[in-house]
Parts: structure tokens; C-alpha cells; sequence
């Protein structure tokens, strides 16, 4: 019995411990870009340009969110070019000179993403042909049935009205 | 027969599209760099800080470039197969010591093996952003020109090394 509730908190432990992590981090966002400078319109202004990029280290966060090495030191790049005057798209440039689109979470519509940004959109298109395809056949099938009079006559003694079968 | 197709073609689409996902390895993004010219440097070399090496320094030579620190655990994995490439005299391979301490980087040359032509310090991690490193061990193929013709992100394997960095490091002419 011990040993059984025991397996049952190793199957569990995974899931909770995922969920407690996912916690602490909902928890710790408010802190999760301890501020560099002391100018604090300065910093969300980095901020605001870290949460437009991926961090490649650990690829669903943002360089805002991320407390990888590089997230932090291309937090820092990026404080540098705005307190040099750099404006936000040269900054973006930057990092996809370095690190390509795979940086930027909207990616630019390009010919390389074109599937990336019009593929939903296309099978949402094919989905709701193919189920207006369907409901039409379906509709035709019904309205095309022809019963014969055995058959209505049994339906109707199913449904408890009229005489039964004979 | 109809009513089942669809489905079933459905079906292998989504398949075939997962089979190829599963094969590719997330972590290994394209890099834009390929065939585009290698960011200028001048870094001080990690054996000697008073004197730099840039960029312009190893033009007209194909060369290979290692990013690596004492603390990456994946450079310790390909470390004796950089030592045993470095013997062949293939090409000249430069390190590039990415955020590390010096102290610690040369120690820990001393215990493995160096297999660098000459490294560099790289301390604040600023050329590894211009090269666009975002995980050690990262190898470079550059041209005679200064041009990047190959990056291995992650560790160099013996396939790696044997089917693609040698045959086009000879192809360019080291």
C-alpha cells in the first residue's frame, strides 16, 4: 500500500513539480528584469524591445523573460544601443544580422514564412469546405431517402403509433 | 473504400510531417551568417593579453574557429577530437575563449590538450554575439576571403568532421 502511494507521488511529481516551477515563475515575473539602470523609462523601453525577440538558448522565452547568460547579456546590448540612440528596428536588425528571423517572435512575411503566417489561415479555408461539403451531402442523402411502405409502417409501430407489425 | 481515404491520407500528411519534425533538432537554428563575411575583431590573445589578433590578421588563409570555455561541459566531449585534428595540420584552428576566466581557460589547456593555433579571450561574450553564438562549442569555417562557410553548433562529431569540415576546408584550398 505504502509502496503504491509511494509510485502514485512519482507519477505525480513530474506534473506537480512542472506546475509548482510554472508558479514560481508567474510568481518571480515581477521581478524578472532587475533593473540595470537607474532609469527606469530606459528600462522598459529595453524591455519592451527584449519581449519582440526569442532567446536561442532557451527557445520559448523571450530575452525579457529568460535568465540564460545570453538573454542577459543581449539585455545589456540592448540597453547600450538605446542609451546610444539606437531606435528599435536597428536594433532588431541587429539581432537578426546575428542570429536570423528564428530571433523575432512575429517574424517578417517573407517568402521563407509565408507558410508560417498564411498556413492556418489556409486550412481553416480547407477545413470549412470540406465540413460545408459534407453538412450539403448529408442534407441531399436525407431528402433523397425513400422509404417504402414496410418501412414507414415499422418505423411508426417503433414509434408506439399506429397498428404493429403484422 | 471513399469514406476511409481521406482520413488515412489526412492521417499520413500530419505523419509525414511529424517524422520530419522529430528528425530535425530544434536547438540547431540556420545561421544567416553562412557565406556572408565574418564580423570583424581584435581580441588580446588568451596566452599573451598584450597582443591582438583581428580579423584582418588571418586573411587569405582558410581557417577554422572553435568557440569554447572551461565551463562548457560540451567542449569537454569534443575536446579530444579537436586535440587529434589539430595533429593532422589540416588547417589552422583558432579558439575563441567565450566568457571564461583566464586563469581557468589556460589550466584548463594545459589538462586537455590545446589544439588551437592561437586563442583568444573573448571575455564579455561581445564577438561571440557578432558571430552569433548561443551554444558552446560553436566551429566556424572561414575562407580565404573572410567569408563563414560552415557552422557546427554543438560539438564536433567525427562524421561531422570527416564528411564536411575536411573535405571543404580542402575544397577551399587550406
Amino acid at each position: 500500500m505504502l509502496e503504491r502511494s509511494l509510485m502514485r507521488w512519482q507519477c505525480l511529481r513530474a506534473p506537480l513539480l512542472a506546475c509548482m516551477l510554472a508558479l514560481a515563475a508567474v510568481g518571480s515575473s515581477a521581478k524578472e528584469a532587475v533593473p540595470m539602470s537607474n532609469d527606469p523609462a530606459l528600462e522598459a523601453r529595453v524591455l519592451k524591445i527584449a519581449e519582440e525577440l526569442r532567446c536561442l538558448v532557451c527557445q520559448n522565452e523571450t530575452i525579457a523573460a529568460s535568465q540564460a547568460d545570453l538573454a542577459v547579456d543581449l539585455r545589456k546590448q540592448i540597453r547600450l544601443k538605446l542609451a546610444a540612440g539606437e531606435s528599435q528596428q536597428q536594433i532588431l536588425d541587429f539581432m537578426v544580422v546575428r542570429y536570423g528571423d528564428f530571433v523575432l517572435y512575429r517574424p517578417p512575411l517573407k517568402a521563407s514564412t509565408v507558410l508560417l503566417w498564411l498556413g492556418p489561415f489556409v486550412l481553416l479555408v480547407v477545413a470549412a469546405l470540406l465540413m460545408a461539403l459534407n453538412i450539403r451531402r448529408r442534407r441531399r442523402g436525407v431528402l433523397a431517402q425513400e422509404w417504402s411502405q414496410e418501412q414507414a409502417r415499422r418505423a411508426r409501430a417503433l414509434l408506439g403509433e399506429g397498428e404493429g407489425p403484422a | 473504400m471513399k469514406k476511409f481515404l481521406i482520413p488515412l491520407v489526412l492521417f499520413l500528411v500530419v505523419a509525414g510531417f511529424l517524422a520530419v519534425g522529430l528528425g530535425l533538432n530544434p536547438r540547431e537554428v540556420p545561421s544567416p551568417l553562412i557565406n556572408k563575411p565574418a564580423p570583424a575583431f581584435s581580441l588580446p590573445l588568451l596566452d599573451a593579453p598584450e597582443q591582438k589578433l583581428s580579423a584582418q590578421d588571418l586573411r587569405g588563409k582558410v581557417w577554422v574557429l572553435n568557440v569554447w570555455a572551461s565551463w562548457c561541459v560540451a567542449c569537454r566531449v569534443e575536446h579530444p577530437l579537436l586535440v587529434e585534428f589539430a595533429k593532422m595540420g589540416v588547417v589552422p584552428m583558432y579558439g575563441l575563449n567565450y566568457k571564461d576566466k583566464r586563469g581557468d581557460a589556460i589550466g584548463w589547456l594545459n589538462k586537455f590538450g590545446d589544439p588551437y593555433t592561437r586563442s583568444m579571450s573573448d571575455t564579455e561574450g561581445l564577438v561571440g554575439i557578432d558571430f552569433g553564438v548561443y551554444g558552446v562549442p560553436e566551429t566556424f569555417v572561414i575562407d580565404k576571403e573572410g567569408v563563414i562557410r560552415f557552422k557546427q553548433i554543438g560539438p564536433v562529431t567525427p562524421e561531422v568532421l570527416r564528411d564536411t569540415i575536411i573535405p571543404l576546408v580542402r575544397k577551399l584550398g587550406a
